[in-house]
């Protein structure tokens, strides 16, 4: 680096630079947020559904799983398993777990009621009908 | 060592290293249940130890960054620090907190955990990452804030050098974007918008101000080159990493309910995200290329080299081959992205924080350097723990690459799970690699027990 390039001026463009991308991205993401409405579908956030992310937080699902990519990589991809599965294989799969095959993945038992079982399916529902750009590329997720 | 309060990081590193030890077992645990699947189930099913290993590292990783704060701060502001007891208590707190959070997630079932923690008053658990209770999140903003305090007091009475103030935004910017990890609204898509507000402004953003920070230090300390040269380069550094890296945020806002434009934003400036460790890599070798004096710590010079290429490597090279829209389109979420953490985290963050031990561990020891024996040692372990992430990088792009394939390329694509039999090869040669990497640590800690003749203290 030449000697006309100081520290001071290099300390400048930090700080000038640093401040203009972060309020660009604040501005972004106001834009975001307007545009949200249309593909969150968030009319259809039922309390249904919120027992339902609830009860996906609490018991941890995203250490094994992917929703919409994001996770852990060790067990299906779930943003998009309402379509592939359905409701009535979806309860009946998380009800009969685990497998025991062994030397397979297991998937334990968390003694869900069915009212639970609904709330899940039915969080599951509105994650699958958010407007992503169309991923996964394929219904195996 | 110049003043006494900087012996306060000893503990916060060995604390570190014992950390980044049951990260590892947690690691080689995850790998074989990948391959045997119900290995350990149900007493620690995979998403426990996930958890365990992927806080494990966090924490490690900020005992690191504390304690090479607490060390290097004093010698750059040329002064004792503020309050060497708060600094101890504050250890003390942290590891306390840190050990009972791991026993929970161990002993007791996630859901109870969360009943018994205070979840219901404020739901923040159970999202990748934070995952921790409460009440451990609530201590986290405690310790940080005593810390930043604690830093920042010292920097006010003493010398402000360029060096500092990096560090002090990089960790001020770490503690205000934790403050998002408390926010989880019931609209998942905002949930996921303003998880990446920690999760990515951290390790893309604020943390590599803390790792160019450290690597600045110790490069003034090793080789001698004038601090004028060296912090304009760190300027210019930092400068490129927030300008990439804040818009870079991006490239996550692809698949998760966001506009479209975000994979026009996200594409083009995380696709620059490269260059500042590109940059990095440059400065490491420039810097000891015109090196004025022979430091005797020759391990912790490898260390500075290291970490300049495998964050280059791993953040800069991984994060590019699958950062463009149309490629994440296909590799989002799959091995990819587990390939990329690897080396990513490993390269910029974990070996950072080795140099930082390394240069600072045999001074307050009393010495300027460890002997030639050790530091042979340690030099092996370099060598083993990175040959070793290599390999599981290389393993599970190659796993990544054929799940991309059968699962989602393939005009007949498999089920997750078929996929996932037909790449278990790859996994049992990530493991073996593993296990290497193991080796490699349990070298690395027998050589701080290693005599020999020593370097006086200068």
């Amino acid at each position: 680096m030449s000697g006309a390039f100081t520290k001071s001026m290099a300390r400048n463009i930090f700080y000038g630079g640093t401040v203009f991308f972060f309020l660009l991205f604040l501005a972004l993401s106001f834009d975001t947020h307007s545009q949200l409405p249309k593909r969150d579908h968030r009319a259809d956030i039922t309390p249904q559904v919120a027992e339902g992310k609830k009860l996906w937080e609490v018991n941890n699902c995203i250490g094994c799983h992917t929703l919409m990519g994001e996770g852990a990589y060790f067990a299906p991809e779930l943003g998009n398993v309402y379509k592939r599965r359905g409701p009535d294989f979806i309860k009946a799969w998380i009800a009969s777990q685990p497998t025991g095959t062994p030397g397979r993945r297991q998937m334990p038992n968390f003694h869900f009621t069915d009212a639970q079982l609904d709330a899940i399916v039915a969080f599951l529902k509105h994650v699958d009908s958010i407007n992503d750009a169309n991923w996964p590329p394929n219904d195996q997720g | 060592m110049q003043y006494k309060s900087q012996a306060v990081a000893k503990l916060y590193f060995i604390a570190a290293i014992g950390l980044f030890a049951g990260q590892i077992l947690f690691g080689l645990t995850l790998g074989l249940q990948y391959v045997i699947g119900d290995f350990l189930f149900p007493a620690i099913p995979f998403n426990v130890a996930r958890m365990v290993h992927t806080n494990l590292l966090i924490v490690w990783l900020l005992f690191g960054f504390m304690g090479g704060a607490y060390y290097m701060i004093p010698e750059e502001a040329e002064t004792e620090l503020a309050s060497p007891k708060l600094a101890l208590a504050m250890f003390w707190i942290f590891l306390v907190a840190g050990a009972a959070t791991v026993l929970g997630y161990l002993l007791v079932p996630y859901a109870t955990l969360a009943e018994m923690t205070g979840n219901n008053l404020l739901e923040t658990m159970g999202r990748e990452f934070l995952e921790q209770p409460l009440p451990t999140k609530l201590g986290i903003v405690v310790v940080a804030l005593a810390f930043l305090f604690n830093i920042t007091l010292t920097v006010l009475k003493g010398k402000k050098t360029a060096i500092s103030i990096v560090l002090l935004i990089g960790l001020w910017g770490l503690a205000v974007f934790f403050l998002f990890s408390f926010y989880n609204p019931v609209n998942i898509v905002i949930d996921k918008f303003f998880w990446w507000w920690t999760v990515h402004l951290w390790v893309e953003g604020v943390w590599e101000l803390i790792l160019g920070s450290f690597l600045a230090f110790v490069l003034i300390k090793t080789t001698g080159v004038d601090r004028e040269v060296i912090e304009k380069w760190l300027y210019v550094i930092v400068t490129l990493t927030l300008i990439t890296g804040i818009i870079g945020t991006g490239h996550h806002y692809y698949w998760i309910g966001t506009p479209e434009y975000w994979q026009w934003w996200g594409s083009i400036f995380s696709a620059l995200e490269p260059i500042p460790f590109f940059a990095m890599t440059v400065f490491a070798f420039t810097m000891v290329n015109r090196r004025r004096r022979e430091h005797p710590n020759k391990a912790a010079v490898l260390w500075a080299l290291g970490t300049g290429v495998m964050a280059f490597l791993g953040a800069g090279v991984w994060g590019f081959l699958h950062t463009l829209a149309p490629v994440n389109y296909y590799t989002h979420g799959t091995q990819i992205t587990a390939a990329h953490g690897h080396m990513a985290f490993y390269g910029a963050y974990a070996m950072v924080v080795l140099m930082m031990i390394s240069y600072a561990m045999p001074i307050m020891r009393g010495r300027a350097a460890n002997s030639n024996k050790s530091q042979v040692l340690e030099m092996w372990s370099f060598w083993l723990m990175t040959v070793a992430i290599v390999f599981i990088t290389l393993f599970l792009t190659a796993a990544g690459i054929l799940q991309v394939w059968l699962q989602r390329v393939s005009d007949t694509p498999l089920s997750f799970m078929d996929a996932q039999e037909k790449i278990a090869l790859f996994y049992w040669m990530r493991e073996w690699s593993g296990v290497v990497f193991l080796i490699g640590l349990v070298i690395y800690i027998i050589s701080f027990f290693v005599g020999g003749k020593e370097e006086k203290a200068a």
